[in-house]
């Protein structure tokens, strides 16, 4: 790195803001590779390794430069590589294709069509990343950065106008002016409770008591979601620069970045990041000059989904156990270790600098009424185009899962989409042209929660989904309250019983009656929230409730209990297959002759199921299995075949 | 001198000192709320969840536990509403899941005020009974008895129990307090798949 500056007013920054830009030429080509963890795991580093590699063969090493960048979102595409200045993006790429791209693009500024997206509607392939679907319907304020910066260079963040808003807060602005204008903004708690962040600001300013805290919570726990990861890995800066300008304007002296231990990229860069901007004087003592001081630590959680809840995460800090605590009395006001505390979400903290920057009018254009801003959900599941997605407030859950995610995987029907990680609730079919926002997803029994968002197709079983889910809280409960403890336990009992075909005609009411009890009486909104897979899947969904536990049989054809195998003589092509493959010896039969199940024998693993090339074996539920031919019977050659 | 306030329970008006809890009130006003994880004395825990009450805050109805609630001037508060009757039932057959039938007379007196049946989900468990809600009295007790924590918590969700520290046990011998506390009658037991410290029954009674 060049020689540090330390910042001591905002015309220093300015002045190196354009220093570090007149330094840098727009023209020069440069290599982006996204190093963040899911292209880590689908081997990005050997990609960068590859491009060093072939750049120092051709002798180009002064004339491109390689970037590490963060996350983009379309983490099932990876690895990601970005070529500027032509902003051509290439995906799955691996190293043996560094060579063609470095001679292709680089070079003759062509470009590798293969390596392009290919647009499934049109099968073309797609250059710029605003023109592929997935991105074309998104607005990424919070995220457009992540594929421009190196994330452990400030540089990179300040070349793009960073820590600007900080500064304008800190000169421009009274902590009274900030508070206000956030609360103007109508921004609201993007960990999922959608409390005006604003006023929780005020509320930590006016509370008594010194000093006060300003906490980021980066306790990501959800099955599946990694919004915040992504941001703290792709872009820790702009999480920082909020915080920041938290403690102005609340009186804060010191803070905290509550980070998982199991994101250790995440714990890396943001380390990196305090590290750097204490160096350049934008945090410490007497912030870019003014009279702030203010020092920020970073916690590593030891992997309690429990401690992303406001007062077991401050517990967690203080060295104990994360447990919630009774908080009648607001954390805001008494938090870690009793004083002040103000918590956030990560991307609560990163909306802040654009909300200072560019004023609460400009985010309150963007959403709806009440609901301003956008929002980041990890969509994941039987979706087509699975990853981060950063869309205004408002947009229909239609549009969410139909245009950015493609549709349902396989031509498959849409079922239920789950939103707000393990506690939120399952929404119908009928419900998918409803505004995403905090207020209606309350309404109908679900939540905005973090931003989780899996969304489900014909073949999942409702009842089995709920049982998943609560087998998944039963052992994050911190196990501190009697109904979320034991309501759990008996939950999980009955939801597998049921699973199981052993389902009770009582087992709906006595279902409803111990999730109504856990959401009326628990401490935290982990307890509170827990039984919400479970409300909605009964409310939505009860006809198949009655099914599994009446009729015995599952009509998503999932619970293995429940369903039998049988191969469709009329289908069957006598290819051996299954027959070899099955691991229990159960299918009979022999060459052209038609194959069958002994049902005594077999095990329901489905391996005949998934490898039939002639979509011969059926999953049968609740309905008798015809007997199998007596004797060898010859197939029945398909149509069209000799 | 403290302020304070009035607030009204099950019709009836209540004078408190500010600070106090809901549960704190009623007592003082002689007033009836069950318990299980509360004593006198100690920092309520709201573990229970069976002070739970039904309260009325700017025109909107809430369920919360009454020994952390604090008293706010103007309050409603309904202790034994129908719902909150039928909750307070499901606490506690929830609570003998895996504690089992078998436990103090206090609960069992309970059992039958709120037509409990304890026996209810004890299928769901298939364990033997613990006899223990995990209330945390014995904890608490410990710890504010300013002795050296000899007990606590080990185990999250539903693999939570009570696990005794043997280096720290000292001075279990002369000390009853955690015994004193329990209100399933028996001190303590350890529940979970895998013990990890001898039960603290057997360290009591010397057998370890």
């Amino acid at each position: 790195m060049e020689t540090v500056k330390c910042i001591r007013s905002p015309k220093d920054l300015e002045k190196l803001r354009e220093e570090i830009k007149s330094k840098r030429k727009p023209s020069k080509s440069s290599v982006s590779v996204c190093v963040s963890t899911g292209c880590v795991a689908l081997d990005a580093p050997k990609v960068k390794e590859a491009f060093i590699a072939e750049l120092e063969k051709q002798g180009l090493k002064d004339q491109v430069e390689i970037k590490e960048t963060g996350c983009l979102g379309f983490c099932e595409q990876g690895p990601r590589v970005t070529i500027y200045p032509e902003e051509i993006c290439y995906f799955k790429v691996k190293p043996e294709d560094v060579p063609e791209i470095v001679s292709k693009s680089i070079l003759e500024k062509k470009v590798v069509e293969r390596l392009l997206y290919k647009d499934p509607a049109t099968g073309k392939g797609v250059q710029k990343l605003e023109d592929i679907p997935f991105y074309k319907y998104q607005l990424r304020l919070l995220l457009e950065n992540n594929a421009k910066i190196d994330p452990k260079n400030i540089e990179d963040y300040i070349a793009l106008g960073g820590y600007s808003a900080l500064a304008k807060a800190l000169f421009e602005m009274t902590p009274e002016q900030v508070v206000e204008e956030v609360k103007k903004s109508k921004l609201r708690g993007r960990g999922g409770g959608g409390f005006l962040t604003g006023l929780k600001w005020e509320t930590t300013r006016n509370a008594p008591g010194e000093p006060k805290y300003a906490i980021v919570n980066c306790d990501e726990g959800d099955p599946g979601a990694f919004m915040d990861r992504s941001l703290m890995e792709g872009n820790p800066h702009s999480v920082l620069e909020g915080l920041i300008i938290g403690a102005y304007a609340i009186g804060a002296t010191e803070g905290f970045v509550y980070v998982r231990e199991e994101y250790p990229i995440a714990v890396e860069n943001i380390s990196t990041a305090i590290k750097q901007a204490e160096e350049y004087g934008l945090l410490g003592k007497d912030i870019i000059g003014s009279s702030l001081s203010f020092k920020v630590k970073v916690h590593k959680g030891a992997g309690a989904f429990v401690s992303g809840e406001s007062s077991a995460l401050m517990t967690a800090i203080e060295g104990k156990v994360g447990e919630p605590r009774p908080k009648y009395v607001h954390t805001a006001v008494k938090g870690l270790w009793d004083k002040p505390s103000l918590l956030n979400n990560v991307k609560t903290w990163a909306s802040v600098p654009l909300i200072v920057l560019k004023g609460a009018e400009w985010f309150r254009s963007i959403g709806t009424q009440g609901n301003s801003g956008t929002m980041i959900f990890s969509l994941v599941g039987k979706v087509n185009n699975t990853g981060l997605v950063e869309v205004p407030m408002g947009i229909t859950l239609r549009d969410l899962i139909f245009k950015i995610g493609g549709g349902i995987r396989d031509g498959k029907k849409f079922k239920a989409v789950q939103i707000g990680g393990p506690s939120g609730g399952f929404i119908p079919e009928q419900l998918l042209d409803i505004p995403v926002d905090y207020d209606e997803l309350v309404k109908v029994g679900s939540m905005m929660g973090s931003g989780g968002m899996v969304v489900m197709d014909e073949d999942t079983c409702m009842v089995d989904v709920a049982r998943y889910f609560v087998d998944f809280l039963l052992e994050e409960s911190c196990g501190k309250c009697i109904p979320c403890r034991e309501g759990l336990r008996v939950l999980s009992s009955i939801l597998s019983d049921i699973c199981a075909g052993k389902g009770k005609s009582e087992d709906i009411q006595t279902t409803e009656e111990i999730a109504e009890t856990m959401r009326e009486t628990l401490l935290c909104a982990l307890g509170r929230t827990a039984a919400n897979p479970v409300l909605t899947s009964l409310k939505y969904f009860r006809d198949e409730w009655e099914q599994h536990i009446i009729e015995k049989r599952c009509p998503a054809n999932a619970c293995k209990a429940l369903i039998d195998f049988y191969i469709n003589p009329e289908k069957c092509q006598a290819c051996l297959l299954c027959l070899k493959e099955c691991p229990a010896g159960a299918i009979q039969g022999d060459k052209d002759q038609v194959h069958w199940i002994d049902q005594e024998k077999c095990i329901k693993c489905g391996t005949c199921y998934e490898i039939c090339n002639f979509h011969a074996v059926k999953k049968l539920s609740g309905e008798p299995i015809p007997p199998p031919p007596e004797g060898m019977k010859p197939i029945r050659k398909l149509k069209g075949e000799n | 001198m403290k302020k304070v306030i009035t607030l009204q329970i099950d019709d009836k008006e209540v004078k408190a000192e500010e600070g106090k809890t809901i549960l704190e009130a009623a007592q003082h006003a002689g007033m009836e709320i069950p318990t299980l994880c509360w004593y006198e004395g100690l920092e309520p825990y709201g573990a229970c969840r069976f002070c739970s009450v039904e309260i009325e805050k700017k025109g909107r109805a809430q369920v919360v536990a009454s020994c952390c609630y604090p008293a706010e001037e103007g309050l409603k508060v309904k202790t034994r509403s129908p719902k909150i009757v039928k909750i307070r039932k499901t606490i506690l057959e929830l609570a003998a899941t895996s504690a089992g039938e078998d436990v103090s007379s206090k609960m069992r007196a309970l059992a039958s005020e709120y037509n409990a049946d304890l026996s209810r989900f004890r299928s769901n468990a298939p364990l033997s009974p613990t006899k223990c809600i995990l209330c945390g009295l014995c904890v608490r007790r410990c710890i504010e008895a300013n002795w050296e924590s000899a007990i606590g918590f080990t185990g999250r969700g539903i693999y939570r129990c009570i696990a005794l520290f043997p280096e720290k046990a000292g001075l279990c011998s002369t000390c009853s307090y955690c015994r004193d506390v329990c209100p399933t009658g028996r001190t303590c037991s350890t529940f979970g798949p895998r013990p990890p410290f001898p039960r603290i029954n057997d360290v009591l009674a010397g057998r370890k």
